[in-house]
């Protein structure tokens, strides 16, 4: 692009995030499709002051409110531990969510049992929320697996590490659900990298001809990579699933609360009918993309700075002191629980077996194939050569 | 109606279909032009009208769309059957079979299965424009986790693709589209061969010609002009590309010392190379000849004007049967 391009297109761009929208918002039916905001939907401050939004309400008890708290300081202590493990040379690699605990947790939160999530390769909270054992997460980051948990037994499926291929196996589940007449919902994660990938439009296309009951949520932390998110979009990323023909909002993915009004919003359409919805949570990656990474060769400390500023634990704590929803015990008892779950995570890791030299032939193919059996009779018989050799050799 | 005397692969693989869908209500047909217009070549012809839009689906045109949601369909327990229009257009779903529907059994240590078959008219030979008579075929039998196979008559084409559908392992099967007006016999209430094996399509006793889809044709023909020779050509058509049943065509060649590969796809790290690399390395002995290959040159498939000229046909074919005979 041209210099020239270059500046034509910001110019573009800040100029028609407000226009798009006021010229939207007359149209819009409120009753069945969702506000369309250039505005975050926020409902607790950075400074966790709770605040209303017309479109999305929610009220939590305070069981609920505490227990999303427990579910982002677990994630972050999960997270740190799994950085810390790859630091120790545990892990070959770890992805960290630092940052995005409430775009997740809040996401996670909203769903129901029945229904499926697509996750990308750092969605560590939400796998929290559907109940799979954190440390199946870190099998595929050790390399003694691609994959290590059934998809099936907490409805979540493997991380996808091809940026945006699962939102077409989401989109494809979804138009089954569909056939099935289930009023079931499924989600699919991906982030602001991905929303280029061709693979993401198809699902967005797909998904809007054949009205099925997908989520699309996007947590958009502003870095793929090395990339900002002005080298993947010139418009607000909510606002392409208005060219698709179906709602985009733009939740603040710092705010618990909001993401979990907004995304249980979103899944409510897709049970009822209504078809898919994006969800763009605006959040930052507080951390390198995976521990090979380093940010400081592309972005500036003031930035993570503010951002640091808005954190999503933060904000939910002040909040819940401020309401007196939480004491000093049960902060205590959650930071004892967060310690006992790092040491479970720790002593799993260092643990985990490497897996047996012939797993390398197992499960290519559900129903077999020749040339797989073939080339294991021959790898097993080359390994078994230096066994009898050893023997050999003991026997002399 | 048991047996049919005459009928062509297209109303064979349109035979199939019907009776996989009968059978199992979670097979579903979908890709572009499937439903009403019956596919472009209409092999599907019918079976939206009988099994309603919500079985067989007509498709937006993104390939990577089709395959990608046909993957999240077999996770929910479908069984689709994915229409690629042509050969050349598979490529925007290279990613999704490759990175996606081949690995992700093995990916979750055998938890789910992704049951998806592709079906794809390829090769040439039907004087059409660029991106319409390629074989990839090498591309996908290359990728773990893929089966491939391919029909050269209406019988194999009926049979294998049910067996393909009815299998837990994603399967390409190619069609060879310019045999879909081909007509051979098919006995519907017959016990099929296993769906990976190779069929002895004639016996001869001098030289062993393997081919496979549009080429088994051509080497009958040869193995016929050969024996007016006095030459006794045993040709054999290996059906199933991934695995190969290298058994089929090793018991053949320890009886003839002879082997000549033939495919339409370029020569060059084609089935062929495969296949006279494990022949060589099994029938080091029987063999009284090095293993020839006839197939495509390392060059785009010509304009249409020249394919007759780039395809293996009789005469090359012969060419190589008489190299090979010359030791």
């Amino acid at each position: 692009m041209t210099v020239e391009g270059t500046a034509q297109r910001k110019t573009t761009r800040g100029g028609s995030k407000r226009t798009t929208a006021k010229k939207a918002s007359p149209a819009r039916n409120k009753a069945t499709r969702p506000a369309e905001q250039d505005e975050l939907v926020q409902l607790l401050t950075p400074e966790g002051k709770r605040v209303e939004h017309p479109d999305y309400a929610i009220d939590l008890s305070p069981e609920e409110l505490r227990g999303l708290y427990r579910d982002m300081v677990l994630t972050r202590k999960f997270d740190a531990e799994a950085t810390t493990l790859q630091r120790q040379g545990e892990l070959g690699l770890w992805a960290s969510l630092l940052g995005q605990e409430a775009a997740q947790i809040g996401s996670g939160r909203a769903l129901r049992d029945d229904d499926y999530v697509f996750p990308t390769y750092r969605e560590h909270g939400v796998a929290w929320c559907r109940g799979v054992d954190p440390t199946n997460l870190l099998g595929m980051f050790r390399g003694v697996n691609h994959g290590g948990w059934d998809p099936n037994s907490n409805n979540f499926h493997l991380y996808t590490i091809v940026i945006g291929s699962q939102t077409l196996h989401a989109t494809g589940y979804a138009m089954g659900v569909q056939k099935d007449g289930a009023d079931s919902a499924v989600i699919a994660y991906f982030g602001d990298g991905a929303s280029s990938q061709g693979d993401v439009a198809e699902s967005f296309t797909f998904s809007a001809v054949y009205n099925a009951p997908v989520v699309f949520f996007c947590q958009n932390n502003q870095w793929a990579i090395s990339e900002p998110t002005d080298r993947q979009t010139r418009v607000p990323l909510y606002q392409r699933a208005r060219g698709f023909g179906f709602p985009g909002v733009r939740v603040d993915g710092n705010d618990v609360l909001a993401c979990l009004a907004v995304t249980r919003a979103a899944l409510e359409r897709a049970r009822t009918g209504e078809g898919p919805m994006l969800v763009e949570a605006f959040t930052y990656r507080m951390g390198a993309h995976t521990t090979s990474d380093d940010p400081t060769k592309y972005r500036a400390d003031e930035e993570t700075r503010a951002w640091e500023a808005k954190d999503p634990i933060l904000r939910l704590r002040r909040y819940l002191e401020a309401e007196g929803l939480v004491d000093d015990a049960y902060l205590a008892a959650v930071e004892e629980e967060s310690e006992a779950l790092g040491k479970r995570v720790r002593d799993a890791v260092r643990a985990m077996p490497d897996p047996d030299t012939m797993a390398i032939f197992e499960n290519v193919y559900a129903d077999g194939h020749a040339l797989v059996d073939e080339e294991r009779a021959q790898f097993a018989a080359y390994q078994a050569s230096f066994a009898d050799a050893d023997a050999a050799a003991e026997e002399n | 109606m048991a047996v049919h005397e005459k009928i062509t692969i297209a109303k064979a693989i349109n035979a199939s279909l019907r009776a996989s869908m009968e059978a199992d209500p979670k097979v579903l047909v979908m890709g572009e032009d499937v439903g009403k217009l019956g596919g472009v070549f209409r092999v599907t012809d019918g079976l939206q009208k009988d099994f309603g839009e919500d079985r067989v689906i007509d498709t937006p045109l993104a390939e990577s769309g089709i395959v990608g949601t046909a993957i999240g369909l077999a996770l929910r327990g479908y069984r689709p059957v994915v229409e690629i229009q042509f050969d050349g257009f598979v490529f925007p779903a290279y990613d999704q079979i490759v990175t996606q529907l081949a690995k992700m059994h093995a990916r979750a240590l055998g938890k789910v299965k992704v049951p998806v078959v592709i079906r794809i008219p390829y090769a040439g030979g039907i004087g059409a424009v660029e991106h319409h008579s390629e074989s990839p075929e090498a591309l996908f039998a290359h990728v773990a986790g893929l089966k491939c196979v391919t029909p050269s008559n209406a019988s194999d084409a009926y049979w294998m693709l049910q067996q393909a559908i009815a299998g837990d392992d994603p399967v390409i099967y190619f069609e060879p589209k310019r045999r879909y007006h081909d007509k051979s016999r098919l006995d519907t209430e017959a016990i099929p061969d296993p769906l990976h094996t190779a069929r002895i399509a004639r016996s001869g006793s001098d030289l062993t010609l393997a081919a496979y889809g549009p080429m088994v044709k051509v080497c009958q023909d040869v193995a016929n002009v050969a024996a007016e020779e006095g030459k006794s050509i045993e040709v054999v058509d290996l059906r199933s590309l991934s695995p190969i049943d290298f058994d089929t065509v090793q018991a053949s060649v320890e009886r003839t010392g002879r082997l000549v590969l033939v495919h339409e796809a370029p020569v060059f790290l084609g089935v062929g190379a495969e296949i006279a690399a494990r022949i060589t390395e099994r029938c080091f002995y029987h063999l009284e000849a090095p293993v020839l290959r006839v197939g495509g040159f390392h060059a785009p498939y010509p304009p249409s004007r020249l394919e007759d000229e780039y395809l293996p046909g009789l005469d090359r074919v012969l060419d190589a049967v008489d190299r090979a005979l010359a030791y």
